[in-house]
């Protein structure tokens, strides 16, 4: 019930098509001007096939107040074979494997679509060597319309055979050869299959990281109960939803300890309860993922009671 | 009517977000149970388009599931004085159709749609049809029924064939409301002993082929044999399939399907209704399930 009002409430705000989305609080993350906290998680949402859907009304009420992109790989990527879901209690596992039209195909296709968007748009990318990373981040930060970028670090640098994500050092050498290719924000998506995200969050930021995002989905499976045999195409996958929130509070706590920049939290979040909780923990946004999946407008709504939550000055550390 | 006529083939674009709906009324339908809900805000969906459900109410009450909403396609749909009744058919066989099965007149429904692409007007799929031939299978009879009704509004005439396994896994009947169905049943309980199917063989030979508008619903199984029926006879056919699929609306890409020129569609956006020469099989890994 009061999630239908405040959906309503965002509506209402947005009635003129000036201002889209829902009302602040505005906040500033690595020079870009947000005019509230909420962000889509990258490969949560589809700009380009939910304007297909819901037509103009999605951009007169965009629920977040930055697009982050699916992942861009250099070449284009089918993706894995199905099943790729599977159901978990308070969540889900996905094994999507990155389905894009490569840099190129994004660059012309993509990129003009979403020049379009009444919010800034934050590329995401992903390669599995430095030179490729390097050709992603040239090509993307040189055309028109990218405000940032994020580096998806949750693969295998082929050359080392270690996951960046996972690893200081390859972290830092990464952000090392990125960084002077341009000035534009980079921010980088951090994996929770670590001990502690914190190390590649401090590596991140020593790197010339503008700010750290997490977390990324759990590393998951599921069994088909009539074959035994794993169930998902691709065999494993990443476990998002309410049943990731505790994992993410506690990740984000961490690297807010060990990093100076911003840092964007996200995890399970379903309501402006969890969203401000992890701004509580040291969040300068957040961002929300399989929540989009349960209700296309989410982003507003939690936008819409995150902003209740902070105007109520509650103590915003649940019990 | 006319107007609803033509609109029949054009994709309705759905309100953004989700939305409450009044639950009207919840029958059973011999093994399969027929719910209604009142959409107050929402379009009048086209045939073989689908919605996102969910309770509101005890939707993970149990072991955290259902967690997801549970895509459905419209089984029949009106306009009425206070909004756009839905119908919808449903077999509970997991926890989320448990719960949809258990729906109680006056409960609310999380519904997001009309989504993806309905069924094509049978002059689009086949310039030579005269008319359209409906096949369903088990609980996906549902958007059969409205496609026929929009055909029969629209003066297109359509045989319909539907087929069940056994008494318990049959239903949906009454959303067709006419005499002139055709039908089967693999027990042998009804109409012909065997599968739909082969009621649809008895149509494709001879002539009628080459003039044959096919649309079909069901199991994964039975739409394969439809399509490479059709295949092999030469009759145009749109298949409504179905997938895992976590959104609805080209967000998770869950429901991916094969393409014949390789690579993969998404369900949600470039179907549920699919031409049969897109695809090199309906059984999806996965579907079905």
């Amino acid at each position: 019930m009061t999630h239908s009002a405040a959906t309503n409430t965002a509506a209402g705000s947005a009635g003129n098509g000036a201002v889209p989305g829902p009302a602040g609080p505005a906040v500033e993350l690595c020079g870009l001007k947000l005019r509230h906290p909420v962000l889509n998680g990258s490969g949560t949402f589809d700009a380009i096939a939910a304007r297909r859907v819901f037509g103009e009304e999605l951009w007169r009420r965009f629920p977040f107040s930055a697009f982050v992109s699916k992942t861009i790989t250099p070449e284009a990527r089918a993706g894995n074979p199905p099943p790729r879901l599977w159901e978990t209690p308070a969540g889900m596992i996905n094994s999507i494997g990155l389905p894009n039209k490569g840099l190129e195909g994004f660059l012309a296709a993509d990129l003009p679509a979403l020049a379009e968007l009444p919010v800034p748009l934050i590329v995401s990318v992903m390669a599995t060597n430095r030179d490729d990373f390097a050709r992603l981040v040239g090509g993307v930060a040189a055309a028109e319309g990218a405000a940032a970028l994020e580096l998806n670090i949750s693969c295998p640098n082929v050359e080392s055979g270690l996951v960046v994500g996972e690893s200081p050092e390859e972290t830092r050498a990464l952000l090392e050869r990125l960084r002077p290719l341009t000035e534009k924000p980079l921010i980088v998506k951090l994996t929770p299959n670590v001990p502690s995200p914190a190390p590649v969050a401090a590596a991140a930021e020593a790197g010339g990281a503008d700010a750290v995002s997490l977390i990324n989905t759990l590393r998951a499976a599921a069994i088909d109960p009539a074959s035994g045999a794993p169930w998902l195409g691709a065999e494993r996958g990443g476990l998002s939803g309410p049943a990731v929130r505790a994992i993410a509070l506690q990740q984000v706590r961490e690297v807010v300890a060990s990093v100076t920049i911003p840092v964007i939290g996200m995890g399970g979040i379903a309501s402006g309860r969890d969203a401000a909780d992890l701004i509580a923990a040291g969040a300068r946004a957040v961002a929300v993922g399989t929540e989009n999946f349960r209700d296309p407008a989410a982003g507003g709504r939690i936008a819409a009671e995150l902003a209740e939550e902070l105007a109520a000055g509650t103590d915003t550390f649940s019990a | 009517m006319s107007r609803a006529a033509s609109e029949a083939s054009a994709r309705v674009e759905a309100p953004l977000g989700r939305r409450a709906c009044e639950v009207t009324r919840n029958v059973p339908s011999e093994g399969y149970r027929i719910f209604s809900a009142r959409d107050r805000d929402g379009p009048e969906p086209a045939a073989g388009q689908f919605y996102m459900l969910a309770s509101e109410r005890g939707w993970g009450s149990e072991d955290g599931r259902p967690y997801l909403a549970r895509a459905f396609s419209v089984a029949d749909s009106e306009r009425e004085r206070d909004g756009v009744r839905l119908d919808f058919l449903v077999q509970a066989v997991g926890p989320g159709t448990e719960r949809l099965a258990a729906l109680e007149p006056g409960e609310r429904l999380w519904i997001h749609g009309p989504l993806g692409q309905p069924f094509s007007p049978p002059r689009e799929l086949n310039p030579a049809a005269p008319g359209a031939i409906l096949i369903g299978g088990g609980i996906g009879v549902a958007p059969l029924a409205l496609w026929r009704r929009r055909l029969l509004a629209a003066g297109v005439p359509a045989r319909v064939l539907l087929g069940f396994r056994d008494r318990a896994n049959a239903g949906g009947l009454e959303l067709f409301d006419c005499s002139e169905i055709r039908l089967a049943s693999e027990d042998g309980h009804r109409g012909h002993r065997g599968y739909v199917t082969d009621l649809l063989g008895v149509l494709l030979e001879g002539d009628e082929a080459a003039g044959a508008a096919v649309y079909a619903c069901g199991p994964p199984a039975m739409l394969e044999a439809v399509r490479a029926m059709c295949a092999a006879a030469g009759a145009p056919c749109e298949l409504a399939m179905e997938a895992p699929m976590a959104c609805g609306y080209g967000a998770c890409f869950g429901c991916a399907v094969p393409l014949a020129e390789g690579g993969y569609m998404r369900l949600c956006v470039d179907g549920p209704v699919v031409r049969g020469d897109r695809i090199e099989t309906a059984l999806i890994p996965g579907s079905g399930h």
